[in-house]
């Protein structure tokens, strides 16, 4: 880096030039990255060949032989299940809700959820624009009409109002959104009538088990975590030995377990349902890998951390809440999102306790004589909706990574 | 630290030693407490429906069959068909390791390639596998690759060398034991000893002369010397390799691969493999730029800087990380049971099925998963320590 000044003499870290660019004719640019010695040109063309042969084929696939049919056909059956059409109006007000709040959150803070509301706005619209049914239209809509009026409302409200209580009150929908959100798909006695056939919900359970599975793995992983830490033997015994049991078996083989053997170990009158014991299976799986990333995260902090907060009159407590488990966590984001990732692709594995998840639901759908050999169309299906979610899972890891900061303070 | 007279002021209920012990005896207390809840809850369910704990249904006759593995026919024991699914399993986990660090290590080096497609094919696939459920790849490659894209048994693709792809499986030559197998077998006996017997000496010779070298290359060479010997020395030929040739309905002889097996170890392989591949990637970063130019300075080749210079000391880095993604592909390998292949996880629930005995197969089940991955483990941190020694 070119720096005014020197070093040494305290020169203010925003007079830092960024480095010259160079500009590179395109075909130097070829020469260099491309045919800079014999081998490498011969790979390029082997790479040039293979990705023609590749695109080609499956172009040409997804044009002539492909039957897209089979995806809007069965896109509600894929998406929601057997939620009944009638009550669909839950779903897409639980959607429209969120958009609200996406929305909201762009407008007062900008940033990462200015574009993830972008994101949503412009995906609801184009989808809008889709021969789908008018009431779906209708619906989506309506949620990119939330994403931008929340939009609004949040820009207003950084201009107008008490600040503390707006932010309160934000963050308090947040947290309450998660528990509506679910009395409102499952129903409540007397108010909104229950929905039965819970099982069968499709990919909302796939994103209903994900979200469940974070939120609750997260603050029982940290405490696995300090647990594992803890200056008490008892505690720190039974931490240890509960993370490295549940490291040490598969996934599959607890729910096997969650789905035959509970049943023994509870009493007659407490039974739950096959969905909740997939989600405590994953719940209490997952926990134990984010506790291992979360001490990693404890171990980085430096002593002088814990001195110094004790020096300042903090108990062991505050310490660790308010100077500690801050840096541990955000030097482990990307473990951190990496655990979420892996959980909502483990959601693909409750199919196997007989839960009609996507991926169990898409071969249900392969089982209609009507839609025999539609596998190609309805796997990359399933492998588009999961990529797209999953990478942008990391992307904003990243950016949230970047925006705090890490590995430069 | 505490004075005497403090200590004396202190009532013992707000004295932090006696807080402390009161507390890990109260939280050992509720542990067990539910600990034996349970256990309880297990007696009364198990006793309402007449049924008791035991292992003694391991000995009785399966009676049902397993498609592949080891000798094994459904009149054998549940325990021994339980043992066909235990090598099973290690047959997947062991190939799919050995596959999986080859491609990782392959697509790991080629995102850091001087050639900028190189580099973007092998980040497009590490960040398409990496973010598609495992079990859906396993799904596309049993359901829509090897069940629907292959040919039927009768057209099979013939690839050179005698093997035929089909959605039977795959069949190819395998080496078979003759009368004259026994004979070589000692050759190979004593060539093993005798390898042993040159790298310790070897290996002795070096340390007294204080020069580096390669006892390991001495022994080996050894040990296929004298097995090459002892092959033209026995009468016949020790193995007989047995082709597959097409029957009536179905290919004879050779070598068996069904086509769930096929899947999975493709499956497992190139999912595990994007993950390794980051973090080779990570770890040949991880090596300071540096080390690179020095190597250059010295004149080295770039293959030489990688293998002699960077390689090395990125092992260390890459070593651990890499044992928890061998960790995953092993406990991964459980997926079989959704495409039907006879891992232990397989066999386990079918011999439940069959006995409709839960706890024991879920404790043997766990039991095998955690002692596997406890070897894994052992053998990887012993490989670790063993890199971490040459380090000055």
């Amino acid at each position: 880096m070119i720096r005014i000044g020197h070093d040494d003499d305290g020169c203010p870290a925003d007079r830092v030039l960024p480095p010259p660019t160079e500009r590179i004719p395109i075909l130097r640019w070829l020469k260099l990255n491309l045919f800079n010695s014999w081998p490498s040109a011969m790979l390029t063309l082997a790479a040039t060949a293979l990705i023609v042969s590749v695109v080609y084929g499956l172009g040409r696939w997804a044009i002539t032989a492909a039957e897209w049919e089979v995806i809007p056909a069965n896109l509600k059956l894929l998406l929601v299940g057997t939620y009944p059409l009638e009550q669909l109006w839950r779903v897409w007000s639980i959607v429209c809700f969120l958009s609200l709040l996406s929305g909201i959150a762009a407008g007062r803070r900008r940033g990462i959820f200015l574009r993830i509301s972008l994101v949503l706005f412009a995906a609801t619209a184009v989808l809008a624009a889709l021969p789908f049914a008018v009431v779906t239209r209708g619906w989506l809509l309506g949620c990119s009409g939330a994403a931008l009026a929340g939009y609004g409302l949040g820009s207003l409200t950084t201009r107008i109002g008490n600040q503390r209580w707006i932010r309160r009150i934000e963050i308090l929908a947040w947290v309450l959104s998660f528990p509506l959100s679910l009395i409102v798909l499952n129903g409540i006695g007397g108010v909104l009538p229950v929905v039965e056939g819970r099982n069968q919900w499709g990919f909302m359970l796939n994103l209903l088990g994900a979200i469940v599975g974070i939120g609750l793995s997260l603050p029982l992983g940290i405490m696995l975590a300090l647990g594992r830490r803890s200056r008490l033997p008892a505690i720190r015994i039974v931490c240890t030995v509960y993370v490295e049991l549940i490291r040490g078996v598969p996934l599959i083989s607890l729910l096997f377990m969650a789905s035959v053997m509970l049943q023994l170990l509870l009493p007659d009158s407490f039974r739950p349902d096959l969905v909740i014991r997939a989600m405590l299976t994953i719940t209490l799986f997952s926990a134990a890998y984010m506790a291992e990333n979360v001490r990693g995260g404890l171990q980085a902090i430096s002593r002088g951390q814990y001195e110094a907060a004790y020096a300042l009159g903090l108990n062991r407590m505050l310490t660790t809440l308010l100077i500690i488990l801050p840096q541990a966590l955000r030097a482990v984001i990307p473990a951190i999102v990496g655990q979420f990732i892996a959980l909502f692709k483990d959601t693909t594995l409750f199919g196997f306790i007989a839960i009609l998840e996507l991926l169990n639901i898409s071969r249900s759908v392969l089982g209609n004589l009507q839609w025999r050999g539609r596998i190609f169309e309805l796997y990359m299906f399933i492998g588009v909706v999961f990529w797209v979610l999953c990478y942008s899972m990391s992307y904003i890891s990243r950016w949230v990574e970047k925006s705090l900061g890490v590995g430069e303070r | 630290m505490r004075s005497k007279t403090a200590a004396h002021t202190t009532a013992f209920w707000r004295d932090i030693r006696v807080l402390r012990v009161t507390g890990q005896i109260l939280f050992l207390i509720a542990i067990a407490g539910g600990v034996w809840w349970l256990i309880h809850n297990l007696q009364t369910n198990l006793s309402d429906s007449g049924l008791d704990i035991g292992f003694r249904f391991l000995g009785d006759t399966a009676g049902f069959p397993i498609s592949e593995g080891i000798s094994y026919d459904p009149t054998y024991t549940n325990g021994y068909a339980y043992w066909v699914g235990i090598v099973n399993t290690l047959r997947v986990a062991v190939i799919g390791i050995v596959l999986a660090t080859i491609l990782g290590t392959v697509i790991g080096v080629a995102r850091l390639s001087g050639n900028w497609l190189i580099r973007k094919l092998a980040a497009i696939y590490v960040e398409t596998v990496r973010n598609i459920p495992l079990l859906v790849q396993l799904f596309f490659w049993y359901f829509a690759v090897m069940l629907t894209a292959l040919p039927m048994v009768g057209q099979s693709i013939r690839l050179p060398g005698s093997i035929f792809l089909s959605r039977r499986g795959l069949y190819m030559p395998w080496p078979t034991l003759t009368e004259s197998s026994d004979t070589w077998a000692l050759f190979l006996i004593g060539a093993g000893v005798l390898a042993v017997v040159v790298y310790i000496v070897r290996r002795f010779q070096l340390r007294r002369a204080d020069r580096p070298g390669f006892p390991i290359a001495w022994a080996l060479s050894t040990f296929l010397a004298i097995g090459i010997v002892g092959w033209f020395a026995t009468p016949g030929t020790p193995l007989a390799l047995d082709v597959p040739v097409f029957q009536r309905f179905n290919f004879e002889g050779g070598l068996w691969l069904s086509t769930a097996f096929l899947a999975l170890v493709i499956g497992l392989a190139t999912y595990t493999g994007a993950f390794i591949a980051e973090i080779v990637r990570g770890g040949i970063q991880a090596v300071s730029k540096g080390q690179t130019e020095a190597a250059r300075a010295l004149g080295l080749k770039n293959s030489l800087v990688l293998r002699l210079v960077v390689l090395p000391q990125a092992l260390r880095v890459i070593i651990p990380p890499v044992t928890s993604q061998y960790l995953n592909l092993l406990k991964n390998s459980s997926l079989a049971i959704l495409i039907g292949y006879y891992d232990l996880l397989n066999v386990g629930t079918t011999i439940f099925n069959q006995t409709g005995r839960a706890v024991e197969m879920i404790l043997l089940i766990m039991a095998s998963y955690l002692s596997m991955s406890l070897l894994t483990s052992l053998v990887m941190n012993w490989y670790n320590r063993r890199m971490k020694l040459v380090e000055r």
